[in-house]
This record gives C-alpha cells, structure tokens and sequence, in this order.
C-alpha cells in the first residue's frame, strides 16, 4: 500500500485496501475540511487533449483545496501540439515544471507510456512524476471508478455485494469497463443493459469468469430496474463511433424518466458519469434516487484524497 | 537443392539440405504464414504442409538453406508455432537442435491489434505481455488489449 509518487494508470493496479484507505481519506476531508497546508508549494499539471469539465475542474479544485497551485491545457489550441509535438515531448517538458501530472489523452494506453516516460527519467537523475489518468482514449478512466465506488459507498453504507446496473453504451464505455473491473473485488453482481452492438466487451467479461463475478446482459431496463441496487446510465458516445450510420442506429435507445425511475427500489440510486444528452430527461432529477449530480460532487474529495496520498509525503 | 521430395516407405521425405535452418513441428496450415513472416520465401525454401507426425498427427514444416535464425525469429516463431523445434543444419547432418520458447514480453517485434492504442499512433515501442502460454494469449502492455498469439500483427 505504497502511495508516494506512484502512478494512478489503471483501476487494476489497485487493490481493495487500497481503494478502501482513498475513501477513508475522503470521507475524513468531507468531514474535516481541507487543510491548505497538505500540498503547499506542489504543482500539478492538467493536460487535456480532450473535452472535459468534470474531471478537469474536480482535479483543479481538490488541488488548490490542498493549497497545491495547477498549470493547465484544456484542448490543443495554442499548444506544440498543433505543430506535431509528439505526447513523449510534451510529458518529457511538462515533468519538469510540476509534481504530477493528470491528463487525458484520445488514444488507448497514452497514460501507461506517459507513466514510463517519467520513470525513465528518473533514470537520468530527475525525481518520478506520477501520472494519473484523466481518460485515455476508450480504455481506462479510474478516479472515475473511484469517485463512483465512493459515491455507492456513501449512499448504501457499503458497496459489498451491491446489484448494479449499467445501461447504455458499453462497448466503448471507458468508465463501465474499470467499474467492472473494481466492482469484481467487491463480489458485487452486474447487470448489462445494451443494445447487442454495444454489449460489454468479452475482455471484460472474461476478466469477471475468472474472478467467479455473477453477470447478466439484457437489452431492456425494465428487466433489472427493480432489483437494482444501482443504476449506473451511460451516454452513447458519438465521438467514439467509427461510423455515423452505426451511431444513428443506437442513438437515444435507452432513456431514464421519473415514471421509470418510480418502478426501483426506494433505495436505488440512479447515477451517470456525465454529461448526459438525453439519457436521463430533465424530470428526473428531483427524483429523490437522482444522485448524478452529487456522485460529480464526490470527484473533489476523492481526488483530493488521491492527491494527497501521492504528493503529501507521509500520511 | 536436388531431388526435394520423394515418396518413402511412411510417407513423403523431405530431402536433407547442405547448410541451413529446419523449422519442424509447425502447426498444419501455419507453414506459408511463418515462412512469409519470416521473409523466406523470396529465397530457396521447401514448404511442408500436413506431414505425418508421430507426436501432433500433423504437422507443417519449413526448410530453408544458407538461412539461420536470429533470436528475435525465435520469439516470432513462438507466437504462432509455441511447439516449435529448429535444427541448424551444416555439411548435411544437424548441428543444432532447439526448442522456440514463448518469452514472457515480446518487445518490438509485434504490432498491438487495437488501432487507437499509443504504440500504432505516436512512437511508444511496441511491447506485448504473455498472459497464457498454450494457446499463446498476450495482453498490450499500453492499453490492455487481449490478443492471441496467431492472430498478431507482426512488424513488417
């Protein structure tokens, strides 16, 4: 259970210890406060080659909440980039102005090479900056996973054998394939709800035999919406979709009302990494099982708690 | 390389070359596909295809002269041909006989399959992971891709 300065690439480099002592930290920064002091005179850089509101801003203010200052870029215009910089030039410029860096990157595995850039660095002399995952392409997106396990932790009291269920698009949906991956150290049972051409990827489900997880796939949501503990919507992603014809095909298959959302348990908690489109209609979000908006809110303690345990030296 | 193939008393004899490499214990219908992997196919070469064998029922096997293998050609074989056997052939008779073995990272000699992955988009050197070695399985060390050791793309 190392932290300093260690890499956040995937959720499958964690282990539940691990994941557990990030939500204890969380829950005793929600409770406490932010202590300034934590990450003075530390800089984190925010690369992102991509859209982002959430996880971009959630890392900025976890790092100032700590009193850590951030340097950022949030899409290639006016960046090297746009000169043909390469990522390994970019990484090699950025590790020498910050203490970490977050970034989020269009292509599978960007985080993984990032991560060994700056370990070979050290080779030369310079200290290890960790790079934590904001997205890389469809693959990996873990404080993602992290935010919506604390999230199912804070609204069941535990996230052990819980019933969740993911709808929506999830073939290319980066942040069911690490929830997956981390809801299977939890013995938890899933449910996936898609269209057969954006059913979970046969790695992940491989990933789940192995582990001896209970799944289902369906294409309705009435089939589960009643038994779920958790209901966990997706967007169709269109920026993902190697064909227009194919994205038409899927668009708005699925969409979550207040009628539908009245037929789960009063328990359930409805939650989406965001943005929705109009998976979710306006109508539900004074659902009392509404909890998308407060799951966003759980990214600021939970990476603060992340950042914390990298770059705040002993804890 | 004279009198290549003749019919024998078990079946069809492959005749012995003076110098070079025999590549045996191929699976069926794998020969052409190492063969042309291996870039031997422009020079002087027999392709064996479906021989009896004692140990697999069947087998392919590759013979090709002046031509020795390089480490690399090694691990390029294991992927596709786990069960390989080599033997370095000098002066007709065989100097050397070796086993492929599958390596626990393939480094630069395969292409990960997924196209958006980092090592087919910018230069991160290609470096696959063996997860299983009978079937060969590798994982993509970048992005985690799952591929079978047959089906890889190897660089060309």
């Amino acid at each position: 259970m190392y932290f300093t300065n260690r890499d956040v690439v995937s959720i499958k480099d964690f282990t539940r210890q691990d994941l557990d002592r990030i939500f204890q930290k969380a829950e005793k920064m929600e409770k406490e406060g932010y202590d300034q002091t934590t990450l003075k005179g530390k800089k984190v850089g925010l690369l992102f080659y991509e859209p982002s509101t959430r996880t971009r801003l959630s890392f900025d203010a976890a790092a100032q909440s700590l009193g850590a200052s951030t340097i950022w870029f949030a899409g290639l215009e006016g960046t090297s980039v746009m000169k043909g910089e390469s990522l390994k030039d970019t990484i090699e410029t950025v590790a020498g102005y910050v203490d970490a860096i977050v970034m989020r990157h269009p292509y599978d595995g960007s985080s993984r090479w990032a991560a060994d850039i700056t370990t070979n660095r050290t080779k030369r002399g310079f200290k290890k900056v960790p790079i934590i995952n904001g997205g890389d392409g469809k693959n990996e997106h873990p404080t993602q996973t992290m935010l919506d396990l604390y999230s199912m932790l804070r609204t069941q009291g535990r996230i052990d054998g819980l019933t969740v269920a993911m709808v929506g698009d999830l073939k290319y949906g980066r942040t069911v394939h690490s929830l997956s991956y981390a809801l299977s150290m939890y013995n938890c049972r899933l449910q996936y709800v898609a269209p057969e051409a954006l059913q979970i990827p046969e790695s992940v489900t491989s990933f789940l035999s192995t582990k001896g997880i209970k799944y289902t796939k369906c294409s309705a949501i009435e089939d589960v919406i009643g038994e779920a503990d958790i209901v966990y919507m997706t967007r169709i992603q269109r920026e993902r979709f190697p064909d227009e014809n194919e994205y038409n095909k899927v668009r708005g298959a699925y969409k979550m009302d207040s009628s539908l959302l009245s037929k789960a348990k009063p328990t359930m908690r409805l939650m989406h990494p965001l943005p929705r489109v109009d998976e979710i209609s306006a109508d539900a979000d004074d659902n009392i099982r509404a909890y998308y908006f407060e799951q966003a809110a759980n990214g600021v303690p939970v990476r603060a708690a992340l950042l914390a345990l990298i770059l705040g030296g002993r804890q | 390389m004279s009198d290549i193939i003749k019919e024998g008393k078990k079946g069809l004899i492959v005749s012995s070359i003076e110098n070079g490499t025999v590549i045996d214990h191929l699976p069926p219908g794998k020969a052409v596909k190492i063969a042309e992997m291996l870039g031997l196919l422009q020079g002087s070469v027999i392709i064996g295809q479906n021989l009896k064998s004692t140990k697999y029922g069947k087998k392919d096997l590759i013979k090709v002269e002046d031509r020795f293998l390089t480490s690399e050609e090694y691990n390029e074989i294991a992927l596709v041909a786990p069960n390989a056997t080599v033997n370095i052939i000098r002066d007709f008779a065989i100097k050397e006989k070796r086993r492929v073995n599958v390596p626990d990272v393939i480094e630069a000699v395969a292409l990960c399959e997924n196209a958006n992955c980092i090592s087919n988009k910018e230069r991160a050197p290609s470096k696959l992971l063996v997860v299983n070695r009978a079937p060969v399985e590798l994982v993509c060390h970048y992005c985690g891709y799952i591929m079978r050791g047959e089906e890889v793309r190897l660089k060309g």
